[in-house]
């Protein structure tokens, strides 16, 4: 463990939960060691005009290592990461093989051990993500996993979900689930509706994820689990957790930026690009999933990046596999479309994006308070900065961005992981 | 002294056929005039004319279907055009190459057109980023059959003149028909009124926000239609929970001979083919003198032709609307070194 | 004329402008009958002949012509042999420029053994008649193709030549010329 030299953030805008003050701040072996006026050390990172924030915490990213090391590497992946500001990202089990085990989630954590962000796992709740078998989430928690899913497919049978949530409470861990029902999706390939019709691509409709919110809710109240709901697409999903939210059950969602930026019109030229699951929605479900985020009723942004390599975002729409890009693009997408777009403040976009995702997954190092003890896990942000999405240069493997040529502002300068300054002036450190 | 004028062939300029939708409704009667040239031209001892001769138009049938490959064959050769043909029966389409490379392959070969079929919605659109051959689709998924449309339209219009107010009912699987959206598209754009008929499991789910009326009752509706058009029935739907059975969908949707005696005078039966007889359509009703099946068999040749020529030929950009689409006629024309012309075609050409 | 204008509009690029008129109503109807009578002193008569008015200016000459032999011949009206050919597809600037049929060829009448007299408004190039002799003979084997034409305006680009002439007009590239049963006009084209 290499030490680095103490380190001042000079001049900027500090926001954490707590509140905003413009200050200077020392780090030393990896702590905020003071916060004042006029400090100096070392290694001077210049942050005027800038925020200066807790790292931001990714609930959902697919690392893809161990299996698709073409598309992506956990090393790679770390490095989008911190690039975004991020200094943790959650992986997600659909590996191959998959998280389910204590020997994958050795392998996962080693391989992200020395990256430029802090690389944690999720596990999967059942065997193989097969949804048949509950999967050793014991094994799993004692190496550190609080967040179990079969991510990339939802668990079908009512009474294993029933079980898994009875079992992860009784551990103390918390179980999110990809929504989606398999009976209604199965054969779909973008929302149901208008726009699948003229295109003539099978859909799924709302339901088909509104139907899982629906029965976890239950569920959740039956065994008094806590439940986190992954990226949320629909109107009537949203309405569902706000309900649940206002009944006192401990419920968290997360939303991706994909699901309050774009709509499923973008399908029309057939660029597998726009293919993900669950699929883009409506315009009015991209308003309903952006009033949720502002109210808090969605708690969180989570990207769920989604590299693939380009041969297989160029097969036939329908063929393709789902997902886009997002660590890079996240935070600038959210300043332009909930901030610019919509009423929330940079500060109520922080903390869906830092404290309270680090909360969820019970990271105890990132989404700190900016104060005097804490780990040094930051970001730093220009707010001002105008720029254009394009999909070359990003440091994913892939390059299946949906954004391309999109003007948005908000960049991040400088990313601080473990006291250690990992991105400096948008270039990744190593 | 005359410059040569050469069409600018960049990917975003090229014309496609992909849809009905990339046809305005002059585009439309344009191409349908043509095809009465091009019905003439089959007629006479020998049925072609050279005007694609050195053009090579390239068949890439994903997607098995000898008739229409054959008919756009046949309609290339009557230009003169030379044509390739990759099927996937021939297994000439290797199986685990992808789609772009096929077609980055074949485009090194030297190609004009490429005629596509896909089981998939979409390749078509995506096959024209990556080639400046005219893409024309023959049949993409669930989602559009531009020249079977236009072959439809053609023939509904020989016998009936204008399709102007006209009453065309659409009977089937809606939902899985690629052949019912560029129906709906060409009947409608042609000033006709189209209802769909179909039980709502075989409707798109969005199908209010489709110019068309929607009936579950195809006895109400047959009396007043001027062209009763059907779809196939397939067997697959059964499997997928959408109808019951075939002979439930036969006895509420299918042209019996008790619903074909009730049609008007002088009423069209069209079906795009191949047949389910005795599901969808009644075998005898099939034989009638007003089912015009083979018409529109036979009509597919000059209609291909006339799209062929219109993109190959015509130099009308259809998809993308061109800086210069000046049409002229034979006659007004000195024709290639003519300088007046020239000049004024050479400079709109010349814009990049 | 004002067909002809609605023509050359728009599409062409332009509107004509007539300059000067070259013949007016009356020369036409006598030049229709020295061709005629020249057709029928070269071809012993109108037996073997069969008209073929080149699609869109030469189908007004071809029936009047027709008329005109049926007058002189005391023929029934309407059974001289008249044909329609749109030459588009045959043309060799396809692909260069836009390029239309116009209106479907209409050959109902066996070509092998007949004098094809092709009749056509005006003579240039000679392109169009190069296009209409494979057009031809894609239908048959006549006996001999003759070309007969209202106005010749010079500026060959290929060994044509006309048979039956009505007038011989020098012109210069630019102009254009412009036949209708009213007369011939020498014009340009005006860009619009």
């Amino acid at each position: 463990m290499t030490t680095h030299p103490p380190t001042v953030i000079k001049g900027g805008r500090l926001i954490d939960a707590s509140g905003e003050m413009t200050a200077d701040i020392i780090i030393s072996e990896g702590q905020i060691v003071a916060i004042g006026q006029n400090l100096d050390a070392e290694l001077v990172v210049d942050a005027a005009g800038c925020i200066v924030s807790p790292g931001l915490v990714d609930l959902h990213a697919h690392l893809r290592q161990p299996g698709k090391e073409e598309a992506e590497t956990i090393e790679s992946g770390a490095r989008a990461a911190a690039l975004g500001g991020y200094t943790a990202v959650l992986a997600m089990p659909n590996t191959t093989p998959a998280v389910d085990c204590a020997s994958v989630v050795r392998e996962v954590l080693s391989l992200g051990s020395d990256s430029i962000c802090d690389i944690h796992t999720s596990g999967a709740i059942t065997v193989g993500r097969a949804g048949e078998q509950l999967a050793p989430m014991a094994e799993m928690a004692a190496l550190g996993v609080r967040i179990f899913t079969d991510d990339g497919t939802g668990v079908q049978d009512d009474r294993l979900m029933r079980r898994a949530m009875e079992y992860a409470s009784g551990l103390g861990v918390t179980l999110a689930q990809h929504c989606e029902v398999n009976s209604l999706s199965e054969g779909t390939c973008m929302h149901e509706g208008e726009w699948s019709a003229r295109l003539g691509l099978a859909g799924q409709p709302s339901e088909s994820e509104e139907l899982m919110v629906m029965r976890d809710i239950a569920l959740a109240r039956l065994t008094g689990a806590k439940i986190h709901f992954q990226h949320m697409s629909t109107a009537g999903s949203a309405a569902l957790i706000a309900a649940a939210k206002a009944k006192g059950m401990t419920v968290t969602a997360e939303a991706a930026p994909h699901h309050f930026t774009l709509t499923d019109a973008c399908c029309k030229d057939y660029d597998a690009t726009f293919k993900v699951h669950p699929p883009l929605r409506t315009q009015s479900d991209v308003e309903a999933i952006k009033a949720a985020l502002r109210v808090g009723s969605l708690d969180a942004i989570a990207t769920d990046h989604a590299p693939h390599a380009p041969e297989d975002k160029e097969l036939p729409f329908d063929q393709a596999p789902p997902g886009m890009l997002g660590l890079e693009y996240a935070l600038a997408l959210a300043f332009t479309e909930l901030v610019d777009g919509g009423e929330m403040s940079e500060t109520q976009v922080l903390a869906a994006m830092s404290w309270r995702p680090a909360a969820i997954a019970g990271m105890k190092n990132h989404g700190q308070l900016l104060a005097v003890g804490t780990a040094a896990n930051l970001c730093v942000i220009d707010p001002a900065q105008r720029w254009v999405i394009d999909a070359t240069g990003g440091a994913s493997l892939s390059r299946n961005v949906p954004y391309v040529g999109k003007e948005v502002r908000g960049k991040v300068r400088h990313t601080m992981q473990f006291g250690e300054v990992v991105v400096h002036d948008g270039k990744a450190q190593r | 002294m005359s410059t040569k004028v050469t069409s600018s062939r960049t990917s975003s300029n090229s014309p496609h056929l992909l849809s009905i939708t990339d046809l305005d409704r002059e585009e439309i009667e344009d191409l349908l005039k043509l095809t009465d040239t091009f019905v003439e031209v089959g007629r006479r001892p020998i049925p072609k004319v050279p005007a694609l001769r050195g053009r090579t138009v390239v068949m890439l049938f994903f997607e098995d279907s000898t008739r229409t490959r054959l008919s756009f064959e046949t309609a290339a050769k009557r230009l003169s055009a030379d044509t390739m043909s990759f099927a996937v029966s021939s297994s000439s389409l290797s199986k685990g190459e992808s789609v772009r490379d096929t077609i980055e392959t074949i485009q090194a070969m030297g190609i004009d057109a490429v005629v596509v079929r896909h089981k998939s919605s979409g390749v078509p659109a995506q096959i024209a980023r990556w080639t400046t051959a005219s893409v024309i689709n023959a049949g993409d998924g669930c989602h559009q059959h531009p020249t079977q449309a236009l072959l439809d339209a053609y023939t509904a219009r020989s016998h009936l003149g204008s399709l102007e107010g006209r009453h065309i009912a659409i009977v089937g699987d809606i939902k899985h028909s690629r052949v019912a959206r560029s129906n709906i598209e060409i009947f409608t754009a042609l000033g006709a009124q189209v209802t769909v008929v179909a039980p709502r499991t075989l409707l798109p789910a969005a199908v209010a926000t489709w110019p068309v009326e929607v009936s579950q009752n195809l006895d109400e509706v047959i009396p007043t239609v001027d062209i009763c058009y059907l779809l196939r029935m397939q067997q697959e739907r059964m499997t997928e929970a959408l109808v019951p059975s075939l002979r439930e969908y036969t006895k509420s949707y299918g042209l019996t001979s008790a619903r074909a005696d009730r049609m008007a005078e002088g009423a069209l039966i069209m079906h795009p083919g191949p047949m389910n007889r005795g599901v969808e359509i009644a075998s005898e009703v099939a034989d009638r003198p007003t089912a015009v099946i083979t018409e529109q068999v036979s009509n597919g040749v000059a209609v291909r032709s006339a799209v062929l020529f219109m993109l190959l030929g015509a130099g009308r950009h259809l998809s993308i609307s061109a800086q210069n689409d000046d049409l002229v006629s034979a006659s007004q024309l000195g024709m290639r070194s003519d300088p007046v012309l020239t000049e004024s075609f050479s400079t709109t050409e010349e814009t990049p | 004329m004002a067909e002809r204008e609605r023509k050359m509009s728009r599409p062409y690029g332009g509107v004509f402008v007539a300059r000067s008129r070259i013949m007016d109503a009356e020369d036409i109807a006598r030049a229709l009958r020295r061709m005629a009578h020249e057709i029928l002193e070269r071809n012993h008569g109108s037996s073997e002949v069969i008209l073929i008015g080149l699609q869109t200016g030469g189908v007004f000459l071809a029936h009047a012509l027709a008329a005109t032999l049926e007058d002189i011949e005391e023929l029934v009206p309407g059974s001289m042999p008249v044909c329609t050919l749109d030459v588009a597809l045959y043309r060799d600037d396809i692909g260069i420029r836009p390029v239309i049929p116009e209106e479907v060829t209409d050959i109902p009448f066996d070509l092998d053994s007949k004098v094809v007299v092709l009749v056509d408004d005006v003579l240039f190039t000679g392109r169009t008649i190069r296009a209409a002799l494979d057009a031809v003979i894609d239908f048959g084997r006549p006996k001999m193709v003759q070309l007969a034409v209202m106005v010749d305006r010079g500026h060959r680009e290929l060994p044509i030549r006309p048979d039956f002439v009505g007038k011989n007009l020098p012109t210069r590239r630019h102009e254009l010329v412009n036949v209708t049963m009213d007369g011939v006009e020498l014009g340009e084209l005006q860009k619009s």
